[in-house]
């Protein structure tokens, strides 16, 4: 592990300041309010799409910002989303052959 | 993929020293990314059985009969701000400000424990209405997957709280900085995990 | 020559226990985190089991030989077949791949070690206990008896009432956690660790082909991961997730076997093609046909094996629609493969071939491989699966492509890499025989069984009766007979590689430095390679880098040698590292590895227990933690005081 030759500050300089990160922060907070309210509001049709919607959003601003993966280098993300978006196509898969999307 | 690697490798060339990365980056972060991919098919495959199985509940309770949204939001949301200070710590640490480095650990791990505690409660109150772990199929993958986020939960907070001690004691083998942010990959992780979770299976009723 | 300081002793180590100090007897092996020893004591534990995977096979063979077997009772036939296949699988090609891959990755890529040196040694631990943990069933209770997959109801309480399949998931879930962090490492180890100048285009096919198999491991085993989750919890805990009486979908475990599944078989078979790629072009005295297509093929088949496991459950009726799609996807990823062997019979074109044991592997490997290959491609067509499935010819499918593919190919790889490993070559005259044995035995057994397949004879069944063996060409009885006699013959092909094993370490040559005349990093280095592989880290400038230090072209564009292997090494050490840290040896990888079980057992036999071993893992992780991966420099007695200078150059 040759994790002494990573120049320490390296990260910094591309990460968020503090106030950013409390941005961030505060903007996964209101959408997290805003999936809640579903649960006492009728959305209507428009239920589904928009809790996946949220969902997603939620999902990519934790990644790209908490973790750094906007600002890091591409092979990383390569790395992670393979994993993800492979999940994803062979799990709805197994599931469409049970007729689980109607 | 291949030529960003492979740039990188020719930049690295011109550099000097054996102990070198063919790419300049860490071993440790790409192994923790590749990790976290395949992390991704752990859950995923959890995730579908319940949905699976969401609807088949037998002689037991429905989802909505148990579900108490409103203290599972607070408790999400705990676990998100949970990742706002998480990143906090790591911030700190790279700016290599160890009093806040400390604090901001302490405190993720402290609203980790309070997610995970009102995990045990929830449990505990579902077990009370009649929902036991073979009750029916839905109990069954819904408490193996819960289950398996709160253990993951759970070695992230004692290795928080570890990770915190070696800072003090000044015991960490390697770069602090760089030990601080893969604990936090790891912790982020296991929070757009339940980001997931609490839509798909909390919010959107089966 | 090269100042090697890690046997310098670390006096306070960090941690409970201190560091383990020297290493020679027994503790050079168990605490070691050298990845070339790590991947012998994958080979031998690998070897070990491909012996008792062995037998199981010629129990089987012996009962099905005569009408009426009597050898074994139907419930003993069960654990033998499924226990045959988890250990030829999981137990044997899976780890002897891990081991090749051990051993010569880092050589060829012009590395000193892995990327998570103390990571790989509990790799090996891990599936050393989880294969005898499996095996242990054997003697509490009955092993495992529900066919490789496990499907369900055959997996449940009712149709396996004993422990066997409880030890048989948990011990997975071992070696699967082995397989785990050992593609982790590996991925990182050849993107992270290779050598100035190896750009990915210019590694070793068969460095390519595992960086492809690590892959599809480092994705698919989580599958299985909850597949075998959701059985413990079934079998253990009173879940009922595959219970249909509880209005379960026992296709669910279908699903999620096969998901991981299929890319498995790609897992097995794919490193055989990496070590024939090596081997063909040596013993062609020709490069590779079609690098690039070798190279996009297999990273091809390891996109395209993520969408085919449905192949594996026409029968199961999935509906018309996922047949449909499953049925095409697989007829795809035959073109990939087909690419390969257009490409190795390219190679093979115009070459100077020369015969030696390795070759005449890898050339059986291309034959019987194609010839597995296309039953597999009748697969593939849903109308004749759905006649063949569950029959002999299936059986006659996979063991062509398993034997005579995957098993070839790592015979080949024993010849050609023997001197590498040992610096003693195999003998060659009684490597002929190895051959032949093989290839006939191998023939006589499975080939009858394409016969017997087509003529219905169900894969799982005990006994056979001559009333309904059926007359002429398509008897049974004959069929079964000459397969029985086949597998006796297969049985000593593998006793006379033991044997040639046996002979060479007491009297075999000393084999030269560059005996083949390699192409290849990890031939640029002494047989046996030296602790810290290479003196100093050569730069690459083409693929088949020692071939090039060797011969250039002259005037004429004919290649001509400039250079003898000798001298190319000695250009190597006359550069050499002064001073060069390997990473130190660790107590930690046994203990954590050594909890997994404990935990197991725990979990069917007493909770407490379960307890403790995981006390002894959190301990393990603890102790790992706070020690680093390579002694520091306070940490040797007296402090080396060449330490503090630049040149000094850690690994791992």
């Amino acid at each position: 592990m040759n994790t002494t030759a990573a120049p320490e500050s390296h990260a910094t300089e591309h990460g968020l300041s503090t106030a950013g990160y409390v941005r961030i922060a505060l903007i996964l907070a209101a959408i997290t309010g805003l999936e809640v309210s579903t649960y006492y509001v009728d959305f209507g049709r428009l239920f589904l799409p928009a809790l996946l919607i949220m969902m997603v959003i939620k999902f990519v601003m934790v990644v790209s910002y908490f973790m750094h993966l906007k600002f890091d280098n591409k092979v990383f993300s390569w790395l992670f989303y393979t994993g993800l978006i492979l999940a994803v196509g062979v799990y709805c898969a197994a599931l469409a052959t049970f007729k689980f999307f109607g | 993929m291949w030529f960003t690697l492979d740039n990188l490798a020719t930049a690295h060339d011109t550099h000097e020293g054996a102990a070198h990365s063919s790419t300049g980056l860490s071993n440790v972060k790409l192994g923790m990314w590749l990790f976290l991919g395949t992390e991704c098919l752990l859950f995923g495959g959890l995730i579908s059985t319940y949905m699976l199985y969401r609807g088949r509940v037998g002689t037991g309770p429905r989802p909505s009969q148990v579900f108490d949204i409103p203290f599972t939001s607070v408790s999400s949301f705990v676990l998100l701000m949970s990742s706002l200070t998480m990143v906090l710590a790591v911030s700190a640490a790279h700016k290599r400000d160890d009093r806040s480095t400390n604090l901001w650990l302490v405190i993720t791990a402290l609203l980790g424990a309070t997610f995970v505690g009102g995990q045990v409660y929830e449990f505990t109150a579902f077990y009370n209405e009649g929902m036991g772990f073979s009750t029916s199929l839905f109990s069954s993958s819904f408490f193996v997957l819960t289950g398996f986020h709160g253990v993951h939960v759970t070695v992230g907070i004692i290795m928080l709280l570890a990770l915190r001690g070696m800072l003090k004691n000044n015991k960490v083998p390697g770069s602090r900085a760089e030990t601080v942010e893969m604990i936090g990959l790891y912790w982020h992780f296991v929070d757009i995990v339940w980001i997931i979770i609490f839509t798909l299976i909390y919010l959107i009723p089966a | 020559m090269a100042n090697i300081e890690n046997f310098a002793t670390p006096s306070s180590a960090m941690g409970a226990l201190k560091r383990p100090v020297v290493t020679k007897g027994w503790r050079e092996w168990v605490f070691t985190v050298d990845h070339k020893k790590l991947g012998i004591m994958y080979m031998a534990t690998a070897m070990f089991f491909f012996v008792v995977g062995g037998l199981e096979a010629v129990l089987i063979r012996l009962q099905l030989a005569l009408p009426n077997g009597k050898i074994l009772n139907a419930d003993l036939y069960n654990q033998m077949f499924t226990m045959h296949a988890t250990t030829m699988v999981f137990l044997f090609v899976m780890p002897m791949a891990a081991g090749f891959a051990n051993y010569f990755i880092p050589l060829q890529i012009g590395a000193r070690d892995v990327a998570f040196p103390r990571i790989n040694a509990f790799g090996f631990w891990a599936l050393l206990f989880g294969g005898l943990f499996i095996n242990l069933s054997w003697f509490l209770g009955g092993a495992a008896d529900g066919g490789w997959f496990m499907y369900a109801p055959n997996s449940g309480p009712i149709f396996s009432p004993s422990h066997g399949v409880d030890f048989w998931a948990l011990g997975l879930q071992i070696a699967g956690i082995a397989s785990l962090t050992g593609a982790i490492n590996l991925i990182v180890t050849i993107l992270n660790m290779r050598a100035p100048g190896m750009k990915l285009m210019r590694m070793p096919i068969f460095t390519w082909m595992i960086l492809v198999v690590q892959f599809l491991l480092a994705f698919a085993v989580p599958v299985i991961t909850v597949a075998l989750f959701l059985l413990s919890f079934q079998r253990n805990f009173g879940a009922t997730f595959f219970d249909v009486a509880a209005g379960a979908d026992p296709l669910l475990w279908q699903h999620l076997f096969w998901i991981f599944g299929h890319p498995e078989v790609y897992i097995l078979i794919l490193p055989s093609f990496g070590i024939i790629s090596e081997v063909l072009p040596v013993f062609s005295r020709k490069p590779l046909f079609g690098y690039p297509f070798v190279v996009f093929s297999g990273a091809a088949i390891g996109f395209v094996g993520w969408g085919v496991w449905a192949h594996h459950m026409f029968a199961s009726g999935l509906g018309p629609v996922s047949v449909a799609v499953f049925s095409i996807s697989t007829m795809a990823i035959a073109v990939p493969t087909g690419v390969k062997i257009v490409n190795w019979t390219l190679t093979l074109w115009g070459g100077k071939l020369w015969f030696t044991t390795a070759m005449k592997f890898a050339i059986g490997l291309i034959v019987l491989f194609t010839i597995g290959g296309l039953s597999g491609v009748t697969h593939s067509v849903a109308p004749s699966d759905t006649q063949q499935t569950d029959t002999y010819y299936i059986v006659a499918h996979f063991h062509y492509v398993l034997f005579g593919g995957a098993v070839l190919g790592l015979f080949s790889g024993f010849y050609y890499w023997w001197p590498k490993m040992f610096g003693k070559m195999l003998n060659e005259k009684l490597g002929t025989w190895n051959f032949w044995f093989m290839v006939i035995g191998m023939n006589l057994t499975f080939g009858p069984m394409h016969i017997l397949g087509l003529q219905g004879q169900p894969r799982r069944m005990y006994q056979w009766t001559e009333n309904r063996a059926g007359e002429g060409f398509f008897n049974l009885a004959f069929w079964n007979l000459i397969a029985s006699i086949g597998s006796l013959v297969l049985v000593v092909g593998v006793f006379l590689f033991l044997v040639n094993i046996f002979i060479t370490a007491r009297s075999g040559k000393v084999a030269p430095l560059d005996p083949w005349g390699a192409r290849s990093l990890e031939w640029m280095t002494s047989n046996p390679p030296k602790e810290h592989n290479f003196d100093s880290i050569p730069t690459v400038h083409h693929l088949d880098e020692f071939f090039h230090r060797k011969y250039a072209e002259d005037a004429n564009g004919q290649m001509q040698q400039i250079a003898t292997a000798e001298e190319v090494l000695k250009q190597l050490e006359d550069n050499a590292d002064a001073h060069i840290h390997m990473p130190s040896p660790s107590y930690w990888p046994i203990v954590i590895a050594f909890g997994l079980p404990v935990t197991c057992l725990g979990v069917i036999y007493s909770i407490p227990l379960a307890i403790f071993g995981g006390l002894i893992i959190l301990m393990g992780a603890f102790g790992w933690a706070l020690e680093p991966s390579t002694a520091p420099d306070t940490d040797f007695d007296p402090p080396s005081s060449s330490n503090t200078s630049k040149d000094v150059v850690h690994v791992g």
